[in-house]
């Protein structure tokens, strides 16, 4: 029983306040708060957060690489969404 | 099921890689591909676990509290150099711990330079500047490895490593400044590790039987030669500085191509350390396998630590 492995961990930090916690890797822990505490110690020995979430691995789906063209290329074709599909006269400001 | 063919999908994946868009965990990718990278950076993390044995060494030694801090710290941090590394073994779907037997059964491989002793305190000084400079320089260019996660951890890697080259260096040169026995010291340990360091850029490219494909994949941005001159280039003239001499009798500078020319590496020697057969290999695999043996019952700890938190929080 005792021989089991601790699961893995996926680790998001916050650099700082008024930032969103960014995926900067994984790690293994035998709970999820000792999946923090050694986060602490793998990923922010030099000040490089503020905030730490842990997901356990098998908690996270992911979209399929083969599904991306399905997924994604929809948006390609509406440059409409973007301004600079835009004319506007010169002159005009604040716009 | 999806009717692509192998040679379509390799056909794919190299033209990615030609245009420099990274791999990531689950994007195809050729077996051998997969393979290269598994045995490339699983070395790369036992280097960075066996490497903190020939410092650790010297931690209960260091002059002073400041150089016992800097030490402590740098020793942390191959640590979690490790740890970025294993992990991104297993975003290849690598097993950790068979990662970990394959270094302690002998079957995989570590950097060579870990295996010379550390016999004085000046060899903390040649090690961060020699042994960490050489590593930098290899590990610069993998920063734009095709593989994402390798990529990524290499990017972290060699912002906490140039304060190891720094810290060595600021031995190296205090003892060179230091009374004639502190000097000899220094001396001594340039001249045991300048040609182990020379070696950690592994074979001659004739020799190097992985380094063509790798580069086509882009795993390899330089050739192992080049990445030692480009070392000799920049290391040469530090040491000059410093007032040492770098133990090469064949050791010049050609002034019609402005580059340094250096003697032949003994490469017998290379060969035996890497078969094993070095001062320390056998010290450092025991030290290893004695560290999970011994330490076995804290994972087993803190698991039980976890089933009766989970416990205790369900009731």
């Amino acid at each position: 029983m005792t021989k089991k492995e601790w699961p893995l961990w996926e680790v998001f930090i916050r650099s700082k306040a008024g930032l969103n916690h960014k995926h900067v890797g994984s790690l293994r822990a035998a709970d999820a708060h000792m999946a923090i505490e050694n986060a602490r110690d793998v990923y922010t020995r030099r000040s490089e957060g503020i905030s730490i979430w842990v997901v356990e691995s098998n908690n996270l789906v992911a979209s399929d690489p083969s599904d991306a063209d399905s997924l994604f290329e929809p948006a390609d074709s509406k440059v409409y969404r973007h301004p600079t599909f835009y004319d506007v006269p010169d002159g005009i400001s604040h716009m | 099921m999806r009717d692509i063919n192998i040679s379509e999908l390799e056909r794919k994946f190299q033209e990615k890689i030609d245009n420099d868009v990274k791999i990531e965990p689950n994007d195809w990718m050729p077996e051998e591909y997969r393979q290269t990278l598994i045995r490339q950076i699983s070395q790369h993390a036992h280097s960075e676990i066996v490497g903190m044995l020939p410092e650790g060494n010297w931690i209960t030694r260091a002059p002073n509290l400041r150089r016992k801090a800097v030490l402590l710290a740098k020793v942390q941090d191959e640590a979690g150099h490790g740890l970025y590394l294993y992990s991104a073994t297993e975003t290849l779907g690598a097993d950790r711990e068979e990662t970990i037997d394959d270094l302690h059964s002998g079957k995989a491989k570590y950097s060579s330079i870990f295996n010379y002793p550390t016999l004085t305190w000046a060899d903390m000084g040649a090690i961060g500047w020699l042994v960490d400079g050489a590593a930098i320089m290899n590990q610069v260019p993998l920063c734009r490895c095709s593989y994402g996660p390798y990529a990524r951890a290499m990017v972290r890697v060699c912002k906490e490593e140039s304060f190891h080259q720094r810290q060595g260096f600021e031995i190296m040169t205090q003892l060179a400044q230091g009374t004639p026995e502190q000097k000899a010291m220094a001396q001594d340990a340039l001249n045991r590790f300048w040609w182990p360091a020379l070696m950690m850029f592994g074979p001659s490219d004739a020799d190097s039987k992985h380094t063509a494909q790798s580069v086509q994949w882009k795993i390899k941005r330089h050739t192992n030669d080049e990445l030692r001159q480009q070392f000799v280039e920049v290391t040469v003239p530090q040491a000059e500085l410093i007032g040492l001499t770098v133990p090469d009798k064949d050791l010049k500078f050609n002034e019609a191509n402005g580059h340094y020319e250096f003697g032949e590496i003994d490469w017998t020697e290379f060969w035996e350390v890497v078969k094993g057969n070095g001062p320390c290999n056998k010290d450092r695999l025991d030290a290893r396998r004695k560290a999970k043996e011994n330490g076995m019952w804290v994972r087993e700890a803190a698991n039980a630590f976890a089933a009766k938190r989970a416990a205790r929080k369900s009731a």
